[in-house]
């Protein structure tokens, strides 16, 4: 099978700091490629860069075959690469089907007019809600009333709806609970057996296990390598992100426990 | 994952009562049955409600709705404007200067001061959008930039700051009367020889209805409504409003041009703050200096009692349209009581402060923030 996305030897310089050293990440479609990286390696500029919203300085971005060159998130987005970020996805005083529609608002016409297709957003939000196992009361409640993971699975399901072939989630399960997380990780599960690749970015190697089929660290703007499942123990991938020495040290006075 | 398709038994069942509360309008509905209801039983016999009385509030109250519509979109979309009182002195100068002291035709003057204020709306948008300033002082700074222009052009031009005449300029003008006319003259008419309404009985006048059509201002009022109402719910750009106002990073990532929406809607309070200049330089056959002294607050008190959030990202027409309704009514039913009207503001205050703490409360139940 041939990636559906290629990230060759990316580098991004902001000034005088380099965030990105040469990174170089394919994804599959269908797999669900883990990046993985403590705060301020790179994984942040690296997806951004994925998506649109940064330009690299240098190196290549090959996608379904074709070198692209994204002028915009817009662009980015059109070609099938749809990005659910951590905190700025939804709008908690919106209603569910206004959300989900949000950016891409299906239009019918009256008369001359083209207006809001109000029945037709309220039924397609309802039937995705409900594949995605989350019950409604209606497609006009807000979604400030849906918890921190629910809100996820909305934005998972409307990157779907439209038409992601590749999706990156931002730390999706960081600020989530265990249940909500294991929510989480099922729809991550349940999206990539439609053959929809998956970058999920995370700091938390046991979430990462979970349902991670390939793992790339990043440290310090660069690559550390990737492993694919079953070849690298979770021991192995956290001493890799945390860079080592440090590691080993500080979880010996916590007593392994990290 | 199982028990969640059979329904999470934490969230109640929302009552209907509950249900209503989180409407927007609710608020303004509440409202202005309440004025109704109090003027109607204390002022029913003080004129307030026969022909002349109508109208006199009805106009009042669209004056504030033509300001409010304008300000209820942009407090949706998360800004301020409160360069709208100074705008409409502004306005009001400039028809003066280019339509009498330069003696333009008056539909050039009317079509060349919409297009300068229009211009300073979106100046206000622009700076606000790329700065990222708050508008309020972005606005604020307009407010005194525009009033500061309104009292100087005129008493270096006319070596006055009141300026007549308009009136005669706009003769046989036409656009002008789609601001200034009167329209259903017929049926006022027909309305007072029937004996529905009462006519002058005396005078040269006598036999003509006391009212004789309805103000293009107030049609204007209604038109800005529907306008407003329908684009907010009925339009993808109207989502796009409630998006940028909501959380504008949110909008952003879902493709969502906030800053275009910003722009637009500080254009339209633009808009919407002309068309009341022209319409009121119109009525009174003149343009002053001092005209619109206070609007911004009153549009702003106006949307609020319609339930819009100060924050953005939620709020009605309708609901903003009602609040206007509320804001005339009693304050020319004060006038009609007989009641002191430096109340009025003992009682704006009141209202205001009480809108602020149901919509807090309102946007609690929404968002499920305990």
């Amino acid at each position: 099978m041939s990636p559906i996305i290629e990230m060759k030897n990316i580098e991004k310089h902001f000034g005088s700091v380099i965030a990105l050293a040469g990174v170089s990440v394919d994804v599959l479609p269908g797999e669900c490629h883990c990046l993985l990286g403590d705060n301020g390696a790179g994984k942040s500029t690296f997806i951004k860069t994925m998506s649109g919203v940064h330009k690299p300085t240098k190196g290549e971005i090959v996608f379904d075959g074709q070198p692209m060159d994204f002028a915009n998130p817009r662009a980015a987005i059109s070609a099938g690469i749809a990005t659910v970020h951590q905190h700025l996805g939804m709008i908690p005083l919106m209603s569910v089907a206004r959300n989900f529609f949000m950016g891409n608002e299906p239009i019918k016409k009256v008369g001359p007019i083209n207006v809001f297709d109000h029945d037709y957003a309220n039924d397609v939000t309802m039937e995705e809600m409900k594949k995605m196992g989350i019950n409604l009361r209606g497609p006009d409640q807000a979604v400030g009333t849906l918890s921190g993971g629910e809100r996820q699975t909305v934005a998972i399901a409307r990157a779907v709806h439209f038409g992601a072939k590749v999706l990156i989630l931002d730390e999706p399960t960081s600020a989530l609970g265990v249940r909500q997380t294991a929510n989480v990780l099922a729809t991550i599960d349940r999206v990539r057996k439609q053959g929809i690749a998956v970058v999920f970015i995370t700091h938390n190697v046991r979430h990462a296990m979970a349902v991670g089929d390939r793992f790339t660290v990043l440290n310090r703007g660069k690559t550390l390598g990737t492993a694919l499942k079953g070849e690298i123990t979770p021991e192995a991938l956290q001493d890799l992100m945390a860079g080592g020495q440090e590691m080993v040290a500080l979880e010996g006075s916590l007593g392994g426990t990290v | 994952m199982s028990d969640v398709s059979n329904g999470d038994e934490r969230i109640k069942e929302i009552s209907k009562f509950r249900q209503a509360l989180i409407r927007p309008e609710l608020g303004g509905i509440v409202g202005t049955v309440a004025v109704f209801v109090f003027f109607g039983l204390f002022a029913f016999d003080s004129g307030m409600f026969n022909s002349q009385g109508v109208m006199n509030w009805s106009v009042v109250s669209a004056q504030f709705m033509i300001i409010a519509v304008g300000a209820c979109l942009l407090m949706i979309a998360g800004e301020f404007d409160l360069s709208v009182g100074s705008m409409i002195g502004f306005a009001g100068m400039m028809i003066a200067i280019f339509g009498v002291t330069l003696g333009w035709p008056m539909w050039i003057a009317i079509l060349v001061t919409f297009a300068i204020c229009v211009a300073f709306g979106a100046l206000n948008g622009y700076i606000v959008v790329k700065t990222g300033l708050p508008s309020f002082i972005v606005t604020l700074a307009t407010l005194f930039i525009l009033r500061g222009f309104t009292i100087f052009i005129p008493q270096t031009v006319e070596r006055k700051t009141i300026i007549g005449g308009i009136r005669e300029a706009a003769e046989g003008d036409w656009l002008a009367p789609i601001f200034g006319a009167k329209i259903g003259a017929p049926i006022f008419n027909w309305l007072g020889d029937m004996g529905i309404i009462s006519v002058f009985e005396r005078g040269n006048r006598a036999g003509e209805p006391v009212v004789n059509g309805i103000p293009m201002l107030i049609v204007w009022a209604i038109g800005l409504v529907i306008v407003g109402h329908f684009v907010l719910t009925r339009t993808r750009f109207g989502n796009w409003i409630f998006a940028a106002g909501g959380d504008a990073d949110a909008a952003r990532n879902a493709g969502v041009p906030v800053s275009s929406v910003k722009i637009k809607m500080f254009m339209f309070t633009a808009f919407c703050a002309t068309v009341f200049a022209v319409c009121q330089v119109m009525e009174f056959g003149s343009a002053g200096a001092d005209r619109g002294l206070l609007k911004e607050f009153e549009a702003i008190i106006a949307v609020v009692i319609g339930g819009a959030l100060l924050t953005g990202g939620y709020g009605s027409v309708i609901g903003a349209a009602l609040g206007a309704l509320i804001f005339g009514v009693v304050q020319q039913g004060l006038f009609f009581a007989g009641v002191e009207s430096s109340l009025f503001r003992v009682f704006l205050g009141i209202i205001l402060l009480a809108a602020v703490i149901l919509n807090t409360y309102i946007r609690r139940i929404i968002t499920g923030e305990r």
